[in-house]
C-alpha cells in the first residue's frame, strides 16, 4: 500500500511539476502571452463566458465517446463473427487490412459530402480510426489458444459454445484492452481532425476560429480540455482493464 | 477374479496404427502398437522423441481416429463413457489465467455439466489431496510450476475419469521438483486408485512410477516390448539405486538401441 501511494504521489508530483516549470519559464523568459500562456492565463480563459466551453467541450466528448463506443461494439462484434465463421475471416480479413492503409483522416472531407457537416460525420472518423486496432487485437485475442487446452476440452466432448464462452472470451479480455488503449488515443486525434475540416461547434473548431484571433490563452484551453477527454476515456479504459485483467494477474 | 468379463483387459490396443495426411502427403506415426492395460495400472510409455507417444494419446481421448486396428477401452465390469472418462495432463499446466485455481480444477466439471456443489467440494478433497490447499483462491501466475502442475492433475481426477492420460507432465520442471512431482503421482495414483497412461522420455521415471513399461521405438511407433515392473512396495527413491531398477533401465536402454 505505501509503495501504491508512493507511486501516485510521483505522478501527482510530475504534473504538478510541469505546471510549475511552464509557469516559470513563460514569466521568466517574458514569453508574450499570444505566442505562448503560462497555465496560470490559460486557466483564466476558462472564465469567459463567450467562449462557450461547455457547449464545445460536450460536442467533441460526444463525438470522441460515440465514435468510440460504436467501434468498440462493432470491432469485437465483427471479432466475435470471424471466429465464428471462418469464412468471413478468409474473405474479409485480408480487406479489412489493406483498408487499414486508407490514411482515415483523409477521409474527413467525403465524409462531409456523404454526410453533411457536424457532429455524426466527426463521429464517423474517430469510430474509421479506432475500429481497427479493436477488431484486430480482439480476433487475434480469441484466435490464440493453446491447442492442447481445445484438445483438453475436446476430450471432455465440450462443444464450440463452451470453447468459446469458457475459454476464447475470457482469454481475449488482455488483447481487448491492449486494442482499446491505442484506439483511445486515436479517437481522440480523430474527432479534433474531423472538427478542423469542416464542423460549426467542439473544442477543435474553437481553436480554430480562436487561432484566427491569435487567441493564445483560449487555444491552449482548448487543448488542455481536448487532453482531459483523452485522459478520461484512456483512465476509464484502464480501470476496467486494472479490474478484468490486472487484478486476476492476467497479463496479456 | 472369477467372472468371464474380468478375463477382459480395461484397455485392449490391437494392431492399432495412425497415418497423418495433410497437403496430399501421408505421414505414418503409430504402427501396429498392441498392448492390454489392466484397470488401475500406472503406464509409463517411453520412446525417443517424435516417436507417436502423443499421437497414440490423442488416439485414447478420442482426438484423433486411427486408422486401422482396434482401440477398445472399458469392459463389463468397468464400462467406459467417452468424455465423461478421460482426464488429461499436459507439459503445461494451461491453467485459465483469470480462474482461480480451484475454479480452474472445476473446469472439467463445468464442460460435463456435473452438479456444481457437489464437483465444488470434490475440488477441495482434490486441492488438498494434490498439497496447494492453501492457493485453493489464488490465481495461477501465483503459484510455481510444480504447483500449477498439481493443480493440473487435481483438474484431470475432479470429474473422477476412469482413465487419466498424462504427457510428459513433469517434462517442464526442474530435476528435483520432478523428483518430488514423481513421488507426488505414486501417492496420487495410488490414493485414487486410477488408471494412468503416462507418457515421459525419462527412462529412470518411467522405470520408478510404472506398474508396467511400454518402450516404442523411433518414428513410426512401434511397440518394442511392454513389460511388468516388479520392484519392491512401496517404491521410495532408494529404489532407484537398486539392482533390479538397473536391470529395468538397462533393458529399456537396450529396447531403444542404446546400450
Ligand atoms: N497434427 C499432425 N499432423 C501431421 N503430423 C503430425 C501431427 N501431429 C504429429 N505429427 C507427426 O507425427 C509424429 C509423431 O508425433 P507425436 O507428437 O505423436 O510424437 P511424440 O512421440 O509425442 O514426440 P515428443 O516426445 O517429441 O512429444 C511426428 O513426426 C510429428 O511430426
Ligand atoms: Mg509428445
Amino acid at each position: 500500500m505505501p509503495s501504491f501511494v508512493r507511486g501516485h504521489l510521483y505522478a501527482v508530483l510530475a504534473h504538478v511539476g510541469f505546471l510549475v516549470f511552464w509557469q516559470l519559464a513563460v514569466s521568466i523568459g517574458k514569453v508574450p502571452t499570444y505566442i505562448l500562456p503560462g497555465p496560470i492565463d490559460t486557466f483564466l480563459a476558462l472564465g469567459e463566458p463567450s467562449y462557450n466551453w461547455l457547449r464545445h467541450t460536450w460536442i467533441t466528448a460526444l463525438e470522441i465517446f460515440g465514435g468510440y463506443g460504436i467501434a468498440v461494439v462493432v470491432g469485437v462484434a465483427l471479432a466475435v463473427l470471424f471466429v465464428w465463421i471462418p469464412a468471413l475471416n478468409a474473405a474479409l480479413m485480408p480487406l479489412l487490412i489493406t483498408l487499414n492503409m486508407v490514411p482515415k483522416v483523409a477521409m474527413a472531407p467525403l465524409f462531409i459530402i456523404w454526410f453533411s457537416y457536424g457532429v455524426f460525420p466527426n463521429m464517423l472518423i474517430a469510430f474509421t480510426i479506432c475500429f481497427f486496432p479493436i477488431v484486430l487485437t480482439t480476433y487475434r485475442g480469441l484466435v490464440e489458444v493453446e491447442p492442447e487446452l481445445l484438445d483438453l476440452v475436446k476430450s471432455l466432448k465440450g462443444n464450440r459454445w463452451q470453447i468459446f464462452t469458457k475459454i476464447q472470451l475470457p482469454g481475449s479480455l488482455p488483447f481487448l484492452f491492449s486494442g482499446m488503449k491505442v484506439a483511445a488515443v486515436l479517437a481522440v486525434a480523430g474527432a479534433v481532425v474531423g472538427e478542423f475540416i469542416a464542423s460549426d461547434s467542439g473544442l477543435g473548431y474553437f481553436l480554430l476560429v480562436q487561432q484566427n484571433a491569435l487567441n493564445t490563452s483560449a487555444m491552449m484551453m482548448a487543448l488542455l480540455l481536448i487532453t482531459g477527454l483523452g485522459v478520461l476515456l484512456y483512465g476509464t479504459v484502464a480501470a476496467l482493464e486494472y479490474v478484468f485483467v490486472t487484478r486476476k494477474g492476467i497479463s496479456p | 477374479m472369477t467372472s468371464p468379463a474380468a478375463k477382459q483387459p480395461f484397455i485392449r490396443l490391437e494392431g492399432v496404427s495412425k497415418t497423418y495426411r495433410f497437403g496430399g502427403k501421408e505421414f505414418l506415426a503409430v504402427s501396429d502398437v498392441t498392448m492390454d492395460i489392466e484397470e488401475g495400472q500406472l503406464v509409463a510409455l517411453v520412446g525417443p522423441s517424435g516417436c507417436g507417444k502423443s499421437t497414440l494419446l490423442k488416439v485414447l481421448a478420442g482426438l484423433h481416429n486411427h486408422d486401422s486396428g482396434t482401440v477398445q477401452i472399458g469392459n463389463e465390469v468397468s464400462p467406459f463413457t467417452p468424455g465423461r472418462d478421460i482426464g488429461m495432463v499436459f507439459q503445461q499446466a494451461l491453467l485459465l489465467k483469470w480462474r482461480t485455481i480451484l475454479d480452474n480444477i472445476l473446469l472439467p466439471a463445468e464442460i460435463l455439466g456435473l452438479p456444481m456443489a457437489a464437483s465444488r467440494e470434490r475440488a477441495r478433497d482434490l486441492i488438498e489431496m494434490v498439497g496447494i490447499a492453501n492457493f485453493a483462491d489464488a490465481y495461477p501466475s501465483q503459484l510455481s510450476g510444480g504447483m500449477q502442475q498439481r493443480a493440473s492433475i487435481a483438474r484431470s481426477l475432479v470429474h473422477d475419469p476412469k482413465l487419466i492420460l498424462m504427457d510428459e507432465p513433469f517434462g517442464a520442471l526442474d530435476a528435483l521438483t520432478r523428483e518430488r512431482m514423481n513421488l507426488e503421482l505414486m501417492r496420487i495414483w495410488k490414493e485414487s486408485g486410477k488408471t494412468i497412461l503416462f507418457v515421459t522420455h525419462g527412462i529412470q521415471e518411467a522405470v520408478f512410477l510404472g506398474s508396467k513399461v511400454a518402450v516404442l521405438t523411433a518414428g513410426p511407433a512401434r511397440m518394442a516390448a511392454h513389460f511388468d515392473v516388479n520392484l519392491p512396495e512401496p517404491r521410495t527413491l532408494s529404489v532407484k539405486t537398486s539392482e533390479q531398477f538397473g536391470q529395468y533401465t538397462k533393458q529399456i536402454y537396450a529396447l531403444l538401441g542404446m546400450d
